[in-house]
């Protein structure tokens, strides 16, 4: 008995230990990247550098840096509202006909294809993206490399996130649902649109905030696809920068206030995920107690 | 069995004897231990190949070299964390004082996609296209289609030492055009242009090949040797970089890379000797 006991409190204390270190990790980042762009917040001021539209950290001849990120978080909103555009419509589509529609035979070679799609690294997407995306945007107009072939990639790098987690969500809707519906004379779309759907709304949500967290945050293939020029983008067909393939971009070369700059960038970056998530969680719950 | 053992150990002493003065001699010529070289991605391609066969003639050295980009090589020497850092543009006035040793010349070229009918630019021209003023190729021979500008990002090497080049010369300085695209790398930088008929942008010569069309600047073709003649107008130094005057087995290493082997490595590789 005593034994038992033992060992039931020690486990008890290993999980404790595993749950503080994620948490003293997230803690370090937190404390870390704000305390490395304190010098650049208050060499730039705070309006300077969310408002201003001319970054260029390394002037030529005798001007001096100017450090304004309004370009690259107009950049990461673009891509990413732009982004969730396509791929909510056609992740949600994909999700009914995986979960309700689709015959099982069909199923079974969908859905192991979605998973993977999950799992492929950003870089291979910014590959493709870079061989086939951006040619045929070039061929429409302007350089190619734009907000368009940013937009197109990060879509399909979060639909399939997307479709797996509403998937599921709608197949935890009871059958009784869907069953009553039907039995009330509902056609299926009806069924599907009006009942099914709204039941599984909170984890349609949550999957397309996880969508957005990822589109937000995504670095590698940006930097492949998007253009990074420093301009505001006029049309879709204009170069963008946004944030986090800023980062990317420069930090092999910065240093100074350029360096504290580019975790400010990451500071505003952070704050962006959280709002994110805590959006996400008021959604959970608002979708629980419904 | 004692005196078996000892006739066996005896025949082993002409052995022993051998491997010491094998030994002996390989101290004398052949010498161990570590060199870390850190800094400009042009440079590194270059080192890793020096190092490669510095190497070769010495096994038990081992020369890891990696990138970072200048101003790593220059901060990391400083601080001590490596041996040598590599740098490809003069250092500035606010930088720390290191020993530069020249390694090589290196030029860099502006270049088109190959099937780009434009085959040469002025100074000045490429100047004005980099800075936003020309923005069609019909204004310098082309065909009537937008320019599509490529540059390296802030703080590379390559990017500082086109400003200072071109940019800035004549004054007053031009700024890259804000709407140009950006890549962090001669690689990327070749990628794109490559891929694109209408586009141009600046790499490093060593990075030259079929994939890109490499314009004669001011009727000067960008070849290594009117780069060594002082013709071409856009070279810039790459430097090893110690912080103090190097001893033992990193004085070994650049003096091999400085000497008449590591030179011919260096032409061999598309960059200019220096003599």
């Amino acid at each position: 008995m005593r034994k038992r006991y033992l060992i039931d409190r020690g486990s008890r204390g290993v999980l404790l230990v595993c749950a503080t270190v994620s948490v003293a990790v997230l803690l370090a980042i937190a404390v870390f990247i704000f305390k490395e762009s304190l010098s650049a917040f208050g060499e730039i001021g705070l309006l300077d550098f969310l408002l201003g539209t001319k970054w260029d950290p390394n002037p030529v001849g005798d001007a001096s840096p100017s450090y304004g990120i309004l370009v690259m978080i107009v950049g990461t909103v673009l891509v990413t509202m732009g982004a969730l555009i396509i791929a909510i419509p056609l992740g949600l589509g994909c999700a009914v006909l995986l979960a309700d529609v689709a015959p099982h035979r069909f199923r079974q070679l969908l859905r192991p294809a979605v998973e993977l799609l999950v799992g492929i690294p950003s870089v291979v997407y910014g590959l493709v993206g870079l061989v086939l995306i951006v040619p045929l945007i070039r061929q429409i107009g302007g350089p190619g490399l734009s907000l368009a072939a940013g937009i197109i990639v990060l879509a399909a790098m979060i639909m399939p996130t997307i479709v797996s987690i509403s998937e599921d969500s709608i197949k935890a809707v009871p059958r009784a649902y869907r069953e009553g519906a039907l039995a009330l004379g509902a056609t299926r779309w009806q069924a599907i649109w009006r009942v099914v759907l709204p039941a599984a709304r909170s984890g349609i949500a949550a999957s397309i905030v996880l969508g957005m967290g990822r589109a937000v945050g995504e670095a590698m293939a940006m930097v492949m696809v998007v253009g990074m020029a420093k301009a505001m983008p006029n049309s879709p067909l204009d170069p963008a920068r946004p944030m986090a393939p800023s980062i990317a971009l420069e930090t092999n070369y910065a240093s100074g206030t350029h360096l504290s700059a580019l975790f400010a960038i990451g500071v505003v970056l952070f704050l962006f995920i959280v709002i994110l998530n805590s959006v996400a969680i008021v959604v959970f719950k608002r979708g629980a107690r419904a | 069995m004692k005196v078996n053992s000892t006739r066996k150990w005896a025949s082993l002493i002409p052995l022993v004897l051998l491997l010491a003065g094998l030994l002996l001699a390989a101290c004398g010529k052949q010498v161990s231990g570590t060199v870390t070289v850190a800094g400009s991605t042009t440079v590194q391609p270059l080192a890793e190949l020096l190092a490669d066969e510095f190497t070769g003639q010495n096994p038990d050295v081992e020369v890891t070299v990696s990138g970072g980009g200048t101003s790593v090589g220059i901060t990391s020497v400083s601080n001590g964390t490596v041996d040598i850092g590599a740098a490809s543009r003069e250092l500035k006035s606010d930088e720390p004082a290191l020993v530069e040793h020249l390694l090589a010349r290196d030029g860099i070229a502006v270049v088109v996609a190959p099937g780009n009918p434009v085959t040469g630019l002025s100074k000045v021209q490429v100047r004005d296209i980099f800075g936003g003023v020309i923005g069609n190729w019909k204004d310098v021979g082309g065909p009537d289609h937008a320019i599509n500008v490529v540059v390296r990002e802030s703080g590379s090497g390559t990017r500082t030492a086109f400003e200072e080049m071109v940019m800035a010369k004549p004054e007053p300085a031009v700024a890259l055009a804000s709407t140009a695209l950006e890549q962090n790398s001669n690689g990327g930088v070749k990628q794109v242009v490559g891929g694109d008929s209408y586009a141009i942008g600046f790499i490093s010569f060593g990075y030259i090949d079929g994939t890109v069309k490499a314009l004669s600047i001011d009727g000067v073709a960008a070849t290594a040797d009117s780069a060594r003649n002082g013709t071409y107008p856009i070279v810039r130094p790459l430097y090893f970089l110690t912080k103090a005057e190097p001893e033992g087995l990193v004085k070994e290493f650049i003096e091999f890379c400085l000497g008449e082997e590591g030179q011919a490595i260096v032409a061999e590789e598309g960059y200019i000797s220096v003599d």
